[in-house]
């Protein structure tokens, strides 16, 4: 692997994950489906790397394998140098060192907005109770969550649900966060205040983001990075470096570099989304 | 709460649709079997002759709300079938907790489940008499039976509604295999299973009616089959009438011991019918 192409953001100092010449076949009725080819990407401590592809490409593949719901058959996949899953480990452990925010959130809806942010050092034993719920009402008050800590999750907007299951998965410290289209299911105008409420959390936590999205404006408004995929198998295409300085605002959609930035991407993405649509892939 | 709640309920159309609803039915089997005296329902006891036989402090048949001994029937029935939807859902809801969580668990008992399902209960009454002594317990075993079905299915199924997200969220946040289960298997079935333990209750009711005809000296299935014996048509009604009480008065209370555990559901629901 060659080195990272640019200087990591400067205050990282966690949370480096190097994708090594991953593969993942997996058997369905059609036969062997190659998911992910020989794809090797390293992603820096504390950026946000974004990755874009069309839809059933095998970039929920690659997140599902690094946060260890499914196993690799080839390769290997290392967090901070140490490996989570390679040869003699296929799959790796789930664990709150690499939390996922779901595409259709997962908060539990028979917990609290409360409950559920402090479930993870609960159940971990890290903290009591009382010392979790403390802990997650200031980091939902940082969030700008006040007052919906004793809801449950139905009952609150679905741009809330995600800032409380973002909340959540911060809780545990972890060193990086997988999200996989996390705005998805809002509305645009919700969608572009979670952006923001995205940035400032990152702001203030340093975390590495691995983030998954078919959005392009939103992959170069918020990442450091875009990975563009190749459709099945999935490895990556085409690697842009943002170079708008953060901290971002909704200012810079209309600034003549992201235009061009966005253009960049498009013909890139537009390619394999072609190809994508005449192999008739589905949604997975 | 409680006020606010049935304030609510009595401006709501509720109550109003279910008393036209029993209006409906009684009026029907009024006219039917004590004004027109249509076809067969003329030898129908009609609803006049049950209420004038039930609420007689001297009744004819000897059986009415004023009798010591229709007490003991309904209460009889009623410990019993407690005693049933305690074991069945002790029973059942575990069984059916790990139907769903266990592959391996459900590979070699869902088949002997499902083949023993479909048997009748009024199958299984003489064997139940061999098996069991005394005159209750086979008659609780009976009761239990269709309602464990229920509540086992139920809640397996509950267990396969649960989103496969909530418990990889749950181990991404460092949770257990037995935390998952606890926090997340188990409340995340518990919609499902309610749905069984009120389908439960409702069976348990059915099946100790038929289990009570054949053995037992009191309950309402007894006094059901000996008034049938006696060719006491009015109080065979009345064994009904008090069943079906009875089992509404059960299952609405199992219904609100559910609302009870699932706040979370009862809020959202309040939120989306937009009051």
């Amino acid at each position: 692997m060659n080195a990272p192409a640019a200087v990591a953001p400067a205050h990282a100092t966690k949370g480096a994950i190097r994708i090594q010449n991953v593969d993942k076949v997996y058997y369905a009725r059609e036969g062997a489906v190659q998911a992910v080819s020989d794809c090797s990407l390293d992603i820096r401590a504390g950026e946000i790397c974004m990755i874009v592809g069309p839809s059933g490409c095998g970039k929920t593949t690659l997140l599902n394998a690094i946060a260890g719901f499914h196993d690799i058959t080839g390769g290997a996949i290392y967090l901070d140098g140490d490996m989570l899953c390679g040869p003699d480990k296929p799959k790796a452990e789930p664990g709150p060192d690499r939390v996922v925010v779901f595409q259709n959130g997962a908060l539990f809806p028979w917990k609290t907005n409360l409950e559920n942010v402090a479930f993870g050092p609960v159940v971990q034993g890290k903290l009591t109770r009382a010392q979790a719920e403390e802990k997650a009402r200031g980091m939902m008050a940082d969030a700008g969550l006040v007052g919906v800590e004793h809801n449950y999750p139905g009952e609150v907007s679905s741009g809330m649900r995600r800032r409380v299951e973002i909340v959540r998965a911060l809780m545990n410290d972890p060193k990086v966060l997988l999200l996989d289209e996390p705005f998805r299911a809002l509305d645009s105008l919700t969608k572009s205040v979670m952006h923001e409420a995205l940035l400032e959390i990152y702001y203030k936590n340093k975390v590495t983001i691995f983030f998954i999205t078919h959005d392009l404006e939103e992959a170069i408004f918020l990442g450091h990075r875009v990975a563009i995929m190749t459709t099945r198998p999935c490895k990556p295409k085409k690697i842009l470096e943002v170079d708008i300085p953060h901290p971002r605002n909704y200012s810079v959609l209309t600034s003549p570099r992201f235009r061009s930035l966005m253009e960049e991407t498009v013909n890139a993405v537009h390619q394999e989304a072609v190809k994508a649509f005449e192999a008739g892939e589905k949604e997975m | 709460m409680f006020t606010y709640r049935f304030s609510k309920w009595l401006r709501s159309p509720t109550p109003y649709l279910m008393l036209v609803g029993f209006a409906l039915f009684f009026g029907a089997w009024f006219l039917l079997s004590e004004v027109f005296k249509f076809w067969r329902f003329a030898s129908l006891p009609g609803p006049r002759q049950l209420l004038v036989e039930w609420f007689n402090p001297n009744p004819v048949y000897g059986m009415s709300l004023y009798t010591p001994d229709y007490y003991m029937h309904v209460w009889m029935s009623l410990r019993r079938v407690l005693y049933a939807f305690a074991i069945s859902t002790c029973l059942g809801v575990p069984f059916g907790l790990f139907l769903g969580w266990s592959k391996a668990f459900k590979e070699f008992t869902f088949p002997v489940f499902e083949t023993l399902r479909p048997i009748p209960v009024l199958a299984w009454v003489p064997l139940a008499i061999v098996m069991f002594k005394g005159d209750e317990t086979p008659v609780i075993f009976l009761t239990t039976l269709a309602s464990f079905y229920a509540t086992a299915l139920n809640t397996m199924l509950g267990v396969q509604s649960i989103d496969p997200s909530f418990p990889r969220a749950a181990a991404c946040l460092g949770a257990s295999k037995w935390q998952i289960f606890r926090h997340i298997i188990v409340p995340g079935a518990l919609p499902f299973i309610f749905t069984g333990l009120q389908i439960s209750i409702g069976v348990a009711w059915f099946s100790l009616v038929a289990a009570e005809m054949v053995s037992g000296e009191y309950g309402l299935g007894y006094l059901i089959l000996a008034s049938y014996v006696n060719v006491q048509y009015v109080v065979i009604i009345i064994g009904m009438v008090s069943v079906g009480i009875v089992g509404y008065a059960s299952s609405a209370l199992v219904r609100l011991a559910g609302d009870y555990l699932m706040q979370w559901r009862v809020r959202e629901l309040a939120l989306g019918s937009g009051r």
